[in-house]
């Protein structure tokens, strides 16, 4: 977005309908709050007889009378300044408590971190009614004790928040940048911390005022109020006593304390909305998500195909495959119709820097995209079938022919079942073999991707084994089926260099043992070098070069190609020279 | 993981002292108010210092507690300094009234909630949206208000049901059915929108993990991913999330008690705070943190043995 992040929040606060109406309300509130004393009909107590129980849209009484002649309106409109006052002494009590000991404890840690983390676990463990109940032994009717206390209760949701923010901060780079500058402490905190904890501050605020209208209405209900105030919860708990005489008294306070909650509660989700607007793109509505694949298919591609080699022995074609994703309000298109095919016992790479759409490209073929995103076009083919056009046959072919190597070996293993659980259900799901054949051959399969006592290591958890055992685990579960082509997305970035070499080793010779087709999605030109027979160069959703590899490496036609590989080297050259 | 529950056991130890006696000492001091309180407002004041001094009243606030906390060890929580009902009598009576309504409320609002949380999760689209409608709408509506609105309902326009007061099962089981059915629905859309909400959130979390995307890729299915393998790694917050509704429902029910005229902890806590009835009000706080502490541990208990890192540590 293009506006101005500081001016912009109130102006698309007030855009956003669902913002704009609870603000204006929650104003008026405050606004009938400041100004009752002038505007409100008749006094908070000022009885008259012909008022009592008188039902609404009497004259002078709109909202009818209580139990004791006193004008209900007049009641709630002096009741909002007891509303107004507890929510602000449970707003700054709160914030001023959690802010702080959060800041604190985030910042310095240790035994004060340890201690206030306890007392906040002790705190939001406890029913907080009670708490107030025993003090009002204490205090007696005192409502700005009472909403203290409160204010003390809900501090908790501030301490954690900040707490949880800080301890990201503080490690970050800027904070360190100041640190090393030689910025006292409380400066630091000041000017970056601060800055960092505000939206969720504000937002958690709007939440916290929420409850607190709640807590006030509730203990005045409780018959823990000052009978001699009016609030809405003393006017809510009169009427409520009286809801044999005039049972539509009730409805007022109870409306009024409802939609000021709901009003609260809606402007906190719509200031989480604008302020953390972040680039995290959302699911479009299933009508906006028809509408944008709908127009996507009128519009023309014109792409001008790039493949090189003869088109027989093709396991797997990419055709003008098309991914966008909806961020904030636009479609952004992040693959621009990429085409690719994929041989018989070839390795395909496929490069580029991160954020080219080449990790897009290959969960399209898969069909493992994100909820949220949208494939405006294109065909995934494998054996005549297109994919994308039928799901039936994506889900046939997923796990069956097509398998997939992930990055990440310890995040792509379910971490509450077994190695040899998680990797029969997946077996299971795709052959009609029984549980005891299954295991057999994965005991067979384990020992062949280089698993030394598979029968061990089936019977453990994914955080017992080592990274470089996960991937083999990973790949073993590609490989289980016996698939045609297996799409490896970065194979082995997250592992350590050593078995680096012995993963990419182990995937060059199942390729060349069972004719596997793959696809290799990496950033690593070293990895191209190494194990990839064609390659293909991206950039910015598009392919911008194809060549075997011999040639790419030898003679690169594009600029972006040269570019790659000359800070591939430099890269290189700066791991030799630490 | 023995050690790690010996330390929650310690740890649930240390917030019980705390905790009472910060409450003791909150209603510490006002000694001659409540012996007043407790003769009349008429009473001489040689008779008040009598019953200062009859009640333990002058003791220093140490003595006092330490006297309440051997008692309460003994399983002697004292007496109204009112009526001379002993609090355990008081007690026994009135929790299982709370516990019902909270335990009937707990259970209704995990199957309902784990439905909802998790199709509005899987569903997405209008049902995802519907459900979290209802859900800020369930969440914003504080529990009395829901509460009002039935009694306003069943007492005024629709008398199925009573609206108020309790039947004890003993007498009448299908008078205790009923009488316990407006309160329970009254604490369940509350807590049942916000436990949705966070089944909601946790279900999603779970989906956008990586082994999901690989399992989906291995070529299980959907229906499996989501039954075996989503669920079972969103059971942990799950248990958290329960936890909590069971901490916000033993508050709900303050109110509640209070709308439907139940014969509860939580009106025995009110009433006896409101004429200062320091037993009364120490005893309602200590069986109100034990379920919350015994909450607690069952919960980590449940943590533990449902992560294998914690287990197999």
């Amino acid at each position: 977005m293009t506006e101005n992040p500081r001016r912009g929040v109130l102006v698309r606060l007030l855009r956003n309908p669902q913002g704009a109406i609870c603000l204006v309300y929650l104003l008026l509130v405050v606004l009938v709050a400041v100004t009752s004393p002038w505007l409100a009909p008749t006094g908070p107590s000022v009885t008259e007889l012909d008022a009592t129980s008188a039902p609404p849209f009497t004259a002078g009484h709109l909202l009818g009378g209580d139990g004791a002649g006193r004008d209900i309106l007049s009641r709630l409109m002096w009741g909002s300044r007891q509303t107004v006052l507890a929510c602000l002494i449970i707003l700054a009590v709160s914030v001023v408590t959690g802010v702080l000991s959060g800041l604190a404890a985030g910042f310095y840690r240790g035994r004060f971190e340890a201690g206030a983390s306890f007392v906040a676990d002790v705190i939001m463990s406890l029913p907080g009614v009670v708490l107030l109940i025993a003090l009002y032994a204490l205090t007696g009717p005192n409502i700005p004790v009472a909403m203290a206390a409160f204010g003390l209760i809900l501090a908790p949701t501030y301490y954690r928040l900040v707490r949880s923010v800080v301890l990201g901060v503080r490690n970050e780079l800027y904070v360190d940048a100041a640190r090393v500058v030689g910025l006292p402490d409380l400066r630091i905190v000041g000017r970056h911390v601060l800055w960092a904890v505000r939206a969720p501050v504000i937002i958690q605020s709007s939440f916290v005022l929420a409850s607190g209208i709640g807590i006030e209405a509730g203990i005045s209900f409780l018959g823990l109020g000052d009978p001699a105030a009016a609030s809405w919860g003393i006017v809510l708990q009169e009427s409520f006593n009286g809801i044999y005489n005039n049972p539509t008294a009730v409805v007022w306070p109870a409306l009024v304390i409802s939609l000021t909650i709901l009003a609260l509660v809606l402007l906190g989700n719509a200031l989480s909305d604008v302020l953390q607007a972040s680039a995290r793109s959302k699911p479009l509505s299933p009508r906006a998500r028809r509408a944008v694949l709908k127009a996507a298919r009128r519009e023309e591609v014109e792409e001008d195909s790039i493949l090189v080699g003869s088109s027989d022995d093709v396991v797997l074609s990419i055709r003008a495959l098309r991914v966008a994703y909806p961020v904030g309000g636009e479609i952004r298109e992040v693959v621009h119709g990429v085409d690719l095919d994929v041989r018989r016992g070839e390795i395909h790479g496929l490069v580029g820097e991160s954020g080219s759409g080449k990790s897009q490209v290959a969960f399209s073929t898969l069909g493992i995209l994100p909820r949220e995103a949208l494939i405006l076009g294109g065909s995934v083919l494998l054996g005549g079938d297109d994919l994308l056009e039928d799901g039936v046959k994506m889900r046939a072919a997923r796990g069956r022919r097509i398998a997939y190597v992930p990055q990440e070996p310890m995040s792509n293993l379910d971490p509450s079942f077994t190695i040899g659980k998680q990797l029969a259900y997946g077996l299971r799901a795709v052959t009609s073999l029984s549980a005891q054949q299954a295991r057999e051959r994965l005991v067979e399969l384990l020992t062949r991707v280089g698993i030394n006592d598979p029968g061990r290591v089936m019977g453990l958890y994914p955080h017992e084994i080592s990274g470089g055992m996960a991937q083999r685990v990973l790949i073993c579960g590609a490989v289980a089926a016996d698939p045609d082509v297996i799409v490896a997305d970065e194979p082995t970035t997250a592992l350590d260099v050593t078995v680096q070499a012995e993963v990419l080793e182990l995937l060059r010779e199942l390729s060349r043992e069972r004719g596997l087709a793959m696809i290799l999605v990496t950033h690593n030109l070293g990895v191209v070098a190494d194990l990839c027979d064609v390659v293909s160069v991206m950039k910015e959703g598009r392919i911008v070069e194809r060549a075997d590899v011999e040639t790419l490496f030898e003679s690169p036609r594009e600029a972006y190609t040269k570019e790659l590989l000359s800070s591939s080297r430099s890269v290189e050259l700066m791991e030799i020279q630490p | 993981m023995a050690l790690t529950l010996l330390k929650n056991l310690v740890r649930s130890l240390a917030v019980l002292l705390v905790v009472t006696f910060a409450t003791f000492s909150l209603t510490f001091g006002n000694g001659p108010g409540i012996a007043r309180a407790v003769l009349g407002m008429n009473a001489r004041p040689e008779d008040v210092q009598r019953e200062v001094i009859a009640l333990g009243l002058d003791q220093p606030l140490l003595v006092q507690y330490g006297n309440w906390l051997k008692g309460a060890l003994s399983g002697d929580l004292g007496a109204s300094f009112y009526t001379g009902q002993t609090v355990t009598n008081a007690l026994s009576s009135r929790v299982p009234v709370t516990l019902a309504i909270v335990v009937i409320t707990l259970v209704l609002t995990a199957a309902l909630s784990v439905l909802l949380g998790v199709t509005a999760a899987v569903k997405g689209g209008w049902v995802d949206r519907v459900l979290q409608f209802l859900s800020v709408l369930g969440t914003a509506v504080p529990a009395f208000i829901v509460a009002i609105v039935l009694v306003f309902a069943f007492a005024i326009a629709w008398r199925v049901l009573p609206a108020t007061g309790y039947v004890s099962p003993e007498i009448s089981l299908s008078g205790w059915l009923a009488s316990v059915t407006l309160p329970v629905v009254a604490l369940l859309i509350g807590s049942m929108a916000s436990a949705a909400a966070q089944f909601r959130t946790a279900v999603l979390d779970t989906l956008s993990r990586d082994y999901v995307r690989t399992l989906r890729a291995r070529g299980i299915s959907e229906r499996h991913v989501i039954f075996r393998h989503v669920l079972r790694n969103s059971a942990a917050p799950g248990l958290t999330v329960l936890s909590l509704t069971t901490f916000s429902l033993l508050g709900g029910a303050v109110f509640i008690e209070q709308v439907f005229a139940l014969p509860g902890m939580g009106q025995l806590a009110n009433q006896s705070a409101q004429i200062n009835d320091v037993p009364m009000v120490m005893g309602t706080v200590l069986v109100t943190i034990v379920i919350v502490l015994v909450v607690n541990f069952l919960g980590d208990l449940a943590t533990t043995v449902l992560n294998p890192k914690a287990r197999t540590r």
